[in-house]
């Protein structure tokens, strides 16, 4: 399984929950797998191509995904997923 | 006051224009595009006139009516109205007709323009109940907020890459601050104050509250507007790290020359970085309008943020207004600052330096007119960065208190002014 930390943005799609476990062999089928439990969660985290916003930050074990294999960033047991949005700091 | 909002209306998504009411929160839960302030324009042209502003303090609150608090403000009453000093002989070594410094250096209270942006998110926070503000900062952000969160009375944690300027660091220790020294990149200090935010009720001013902080910047480009004589430069050249800055100052001129205080008339805006860490410069130089995110790498190190909030929109700014770009290295960064101490009088912090290598790049490459005029946006004071200049301005030369002594030196340093 995975952890994955839900932004404040996304808690009342996905039931209030600050935190999610799911099993997932890359961040892509991470999304999917969200979108399945939580209908619209690929929608707002994706946009019409299916890529991911360039409003939203994943990183993997503190990692962000565009320095990794963006969606294709394999996971595995243990990994911690954070989503974020981009819109912060400066 | 007969609108409880004072001139605000609602939060806005800017991608998709979905409305928000006016609490903490920064983005939008469709598409987690960036929530804007929108305003009462028709409201605000009622009052704020020029006679009005006039006859208002010299401080950054007299563009009260744009600036995104209910009531009056609470904190960083005296924030802003720094000098717009005429650079006649950076003007000439940098080979421009007219030539302006926005001297934000001298800021109030902590000497960069950070405090702008804090005296407008702090008293936004104390309007919305908060008693507890957080940041995080490249070091003038969190030096700001420190300074402020003590004068008004706010529990204060800001949070820091490790290994910042010293002088950063103890102008936030000084205040009471817990100061949090992360062990990464501000990318990573970014994310992790992301996280923290969704967990404890705190006002993160540029997380949660970024939508009524960031407004704060636009009293930069205000005050230059006013300082010019009510009109719009024609270049203002501006340093990136979020970019949300120079996308600030482009609305401070679209707002007034909306509500009719300035002529119409056109401007380019100019965005500088440091060449390591480019990622906004290196797109617009290659005309892209999205950037790569990068690792920084410079002596800059408050504008050292790889993966910047505004980057998208600073690049639409440049492109629509006919703006360019460059970046400078930290040997340049460093003359830079010496070009504008020795021809102004100024010590800027590296930023500064970044700001004026880039403005002598883009006047030499004839991107900025020579016959035109420029502001340059001098953001942050060099007192806060001196390890980046310790060992490259020459040393004190130490002598016994001796007139022969002296004499021998000036033969040998200056021994035009020798007398006999």
């Amino acid at each position: 399984m995975v952890r994955i930390l839900i932004p404040p943005t996304l808690r009342k799609l996905c039931g209030g929950d600050d935190t999610l476990h799911l099993r997932a062999r890359t961040v892509g089928e991470m999304i999917g797998q969200m979108h399945h439990r939580y209908n619209g969660v690929r929608d707002r985290l994706c946009d019409e191509q299916g890529r991911i916003r360039g409003s939203v930050l994943v990183y993997v074990n503190d990692e962000d995904i565009r320095f990794l294999q963006s969606q294709g960033t394999p996971l595995k047991p243990g990994d911690e997923v954070s989503i974020i949005p981009a819109f912060a700091g400066g | 006051m007969s609108n409880s909002n004072g001139f605000m209306k609602a939060l806005k998504c800017r991608e998709c224009g979905h409305e928000y009411p006016l609490a903490a929160t920064h983005v939008c839960e469709f598409d987690f595009g960036p929530l804007e302030v929108a305003y009462d324009y028709e409201r605000i042209r009622k009052t704020l006139t020029r006679e009005a502003i006039c006859s208002r303090p010299q401080t950054m609150w007299r563009y009260r009516e744009l600036l995104p608090i209910a009531g009056e403000p609470t904190v960083g009453r005296q924030v802003g109205y720094t000098p717009l000093v005429r650079a006649d002989r950076l003007a000439r070594r940098l080979g421009i007709r007219e030539l302006w410094i926005k001297n934000d250096a001298v800021n109030y209270p902590t000497l960069s323009f950070k405090d702008r942006v804090v005296s407008v998110a702090l008293s936004r926070s104390v309007e919305l109940g908060f008693t507890t503000v957080a940041c995080a900062s490249t070091g003038n952000l969190a030096n700001s907020v420190a300074a402020n969160a003590a004068a008004a009375g706010l529990n204060c944690f800001v949070f820091i890459p490790h290994d910042l300027e010293q002088g950063k660091v103890v102008n936030s220790l000084v205040y009471g601050a817990s100061v949090i020294g992360i062990r990464g990149h501000y990318d990573e200090v970014n994310r992790l104050c992301a996280e923290i935010a969704g967990k404890y009720p705190w006002a993160f001013v540029n997380v949660n509250m970024r939508p009524y902080y960031a407004e704060g910047s636009k009293s930069m480009g205000f005050e230059i507007q006013e300082q010019m004589g009510w009109r719009i430069p024609e270049h203002t050249v501006v340093c990136m790290a979020s970019g949300s800055l120079l996308t600030k100052i482009h609305k401070s001129y679209q707002e007034f020359s909306k509500l009719g205080l300035v002529p119409e008339s056109k401007w380019k805006i100019h965005g500088a970085q440091a060449t390591g860490c480019n990622p906004i410069t290196q797109a617009q130089k290659a005309g892209l309008d999205f950037f790569k995110p990068q690792k920084p790498n410079t002596i800059a190190k408050s504008l050292a943020i790889g993966t910047p909030a505004d980057g998208f929109y600073a690049l639409r700014v440049m492109k629509e207004t006919g703006g360019a770009s460059d970046d400078v290295t930290d040997d340049e960064i460093r003359d830079g600052i010496r070009l504008l101490a020795e021809c102004e009088g100024i010590f800027s912090e590296t930023a500064g330096g970044v700001t004026v290598g880039v403005a002598k790049k883009l006047i030499a490459a004839g991107k900025i007119a020579s016959d035109s005029s420029a502001v340059l946006c001098i953001t942050g004071n060099g007192l806060k960065t001196l390890d980046a200049v310790v060992g490259h301005v020459g040393q004190p030369h130490d002598i016994k208190p001796s007139l022969r002594e002296f004499e021998s030196l000036l033969a040998r340093e200056n021994p035009e002014l020798v007398t006999a």
